[in-house]
């Protein structure tokens, strides 16, 4: 056989842009592009509030988020209803992670009864909206094990979230090669050992991202707590509009904030991951 | 326990994995300080009968005898058992995210209790017995396979432990690293450790062995001196194997 004979490599072919896609394709028109669009929805908002005869008081907002007094820096009502909402969400997440620790170590254990019991709160928990399980800690629950409506928000988003991280963590911990388990028995650690020095070290790797997302969902849920008057961010930006009737003001800087929030975490957590794959 | 009773004996193994067989009346005696290396096809259920001796598997029937206690399945006795009997794996298994240092401090400091210091003490002495005294602040990911399981034999030696398991220990690593791992086995082999070696490298069998063992399909096919293993096997199947892996 020849070397003629010898049948063509065919591969994909390499992708050819059009003119068209390059030219959309390039970062300059992808910016003018992006603030066409962000500038489009911020015209119609500010057109129709103004069809409407709303009329805008962006002045009066700085007041509810701080303020300068002789005394120096104030922080207003705002401000201090998003500390009352890290606050919530903080407790809510570290007992949600130890909720959901036992969860998927139940689930993990092999015990029948043991995961039996954990697929059961599983399916009650994320089979019920978060809404309804809040109504049934504060009416429900609150009154006969009596405890306020703060302690029944913090318990609806620990045990709502513990559900979504015991499967984190549950996924974290299978994600460990087989043979950890392996050596770290044969050098005689029991199960509790094995855990807390060779396994969940190692998780932590894979888990960092998935709860950075859920601690971030935990905060933006937080807000559904609101509705039982708990003081927050939520609660106060919509007595601050019971009060002064500036709905859209008010409304889109208690949204900014969270996502001012929400947005420093993520990048936090970013800049914690490369630093722990440097390490690793 | 009197000088003459093995360090481990089997009688009438059996064990399954669901509806297969995967030991089949496995009967066999290991003396103190003995080395036996086992070999057969792969499959032959060499490494299952191996990790049954430190609890890895579990026999369904049968007697196990290590150290003159019958081992029971209990979480406990298991964990004592595992203090007496080292293991080295063929993935080499190490703690990533421990240095190689804190990779053999961590069973000795959390199993048996010893101090810090007392365990690095120790760490060091092992790692020089397995040259790669240097090493010991590195991430097992940053040496070679060699060095790496050789850094998984310290770490089985810093458990003191009596008994020696090896599962195909260099059948992970590039050629040329075999030796180096080969090295540190013949030294063990010389400080009279009991050993049980999984292996095909039967240049290194007929160094260390004391007895040569021939696996195939769950079953013992051969027990026997390695002067008679290599020169006159008594069963066919057995000199075929042979004459296989010592073709090249």
């Amino acid at each position: 056989m020849s070397a003629t004979d010898l049948p063509m490599i065919k591969g994909a072919p390499l992708p050819q842009q059009s003119p068209v896609q390059k030219f959309f394709g390039s970062t300059f028109i992808s910016v003018v592009i992006y603030l066409l669009v962000i500038g489009v929805i911020c015209w119609g908002s500010y057109t129709g509030a103004q069809n409407m005869g709303y009329s805008w008081q962006w002045y009066r907002v700085p007041q509810y988020l701080y303020s300068f007094t002789d005394d120096g820096f104030q922080p207003g009502e705002l401000l201090i209803g998003l500390g009352a909402t890290i606050r919530l969400s903080l407790t809510a997440f570290v007992l949600a992670t130890a909720l959901g620790l036992l969860v998927a170590l139940l689930r993990l254990s092999g015990l029948i009864v043991g995961s039996a019991v954990a697929v059961c709160f599983l399916e009650f928990i994320r089979n019920i909206p978060l809404l309804v399980l809040l109504y049934l800690f504060y009416y429900v629950l609150g009154p006969i094990f009596k405890f306020d409506r703060y302690t029944a928000s913090i318990l609806t988003l620990a045990v709502f979230h513990s559900a979504l991280i015991s499967e984190i963590l549950r996924a974290g911990i299978n994600a460990v090669a087989q043979g950890q388990w392996e050596a770290a028995k044969s050098i005689g650690m029991t199960t509790g050992q094995t855990y807390r020095y060779i396994i969940l070290p190692q998780s932590v790797r894979f888990m960092l991202p998935p709860m950075t997302g859920e601690v971030v969902h935990l905060i933006k849920s937080s807000a559904i707590v609101s509705v039982i008057a708990v003081a927050e961010l939520t609660t106060f930006g919509r007595n601050i509009i019971s009060d002064t009737y500036m709905s859209f003001e008010i409304w889109f800087t208690v949204a900014i904030v969270y996502m001012v929030v929400t947005l420093i975490l993520s990048i936090g957590v970013s800049y914690l991951e490369r630093r722990y794959a440097v390490a690793q | 326990m009197t000088t003459s009773d093995p360090m481990i004996r089997v009688t009438n193994l059996d064990k399954f994995y669901g509806s297969f067989h995967a030991l089949k009346d496995v009967n066999l005696e290991v003396q103190q300080g003995e080395k036996m290396v086992i070999c057969g096809p792969s499959g032959s259920g060499k490494s299952t009968l191996i990790r049954c001796f430190n609890g890895l598997e579990w026999h369904n029937s049968g007697t196990l005898i290590i150290d003159g206690i019958e081992v029971h399945q209990n979480s406990k006795q298991i964990r004592d058992l595992r203090q007496e009997v080292g293991m080295v794996f063929q993935q080499f298994n190490l703690f990533p995210h421990l240095t190689v240092l804190e990779n053999l401090t961590i069973g000795p400091m959390k199993v048996r209790k010893i101090s810090q210091s007392e365990a690095e003490k120790t760490a060091r002495k092992y790692l020089e017995r397995v040259h790669i005294p240097e090493q010991a602040e590195k991430y097992p990911a940053q040496l070679s396979g060699g060095q790496q399981q050789r850094v998984a034999i310290a770490r089985s030696l810093c458990m003191e432990t009596r008994i020696m398991l090896f599962d195909e220990p260099t059948s992970a690593l590039d050629p040329e690293m075999i030796n180096e791992v080969l090295d540190v086995m013949v030294g063990l082999a010389d400080t009279g450790m009991t050993m049980v070696v999984v292996t095909h490298e039967m240049g290194f069998a007929r160094k260390v062995a004391d007895t040569m063992v021939f696996m195939e399909e769950g079953q013992i096919v051969e027990i026997s001196p390695p002067e008679q293993f290599f020169t006159n096997p008594s069963s066919e199947r057995c000199r075929m194997f042979l004459d296989q892996i010592l073709e090249h």
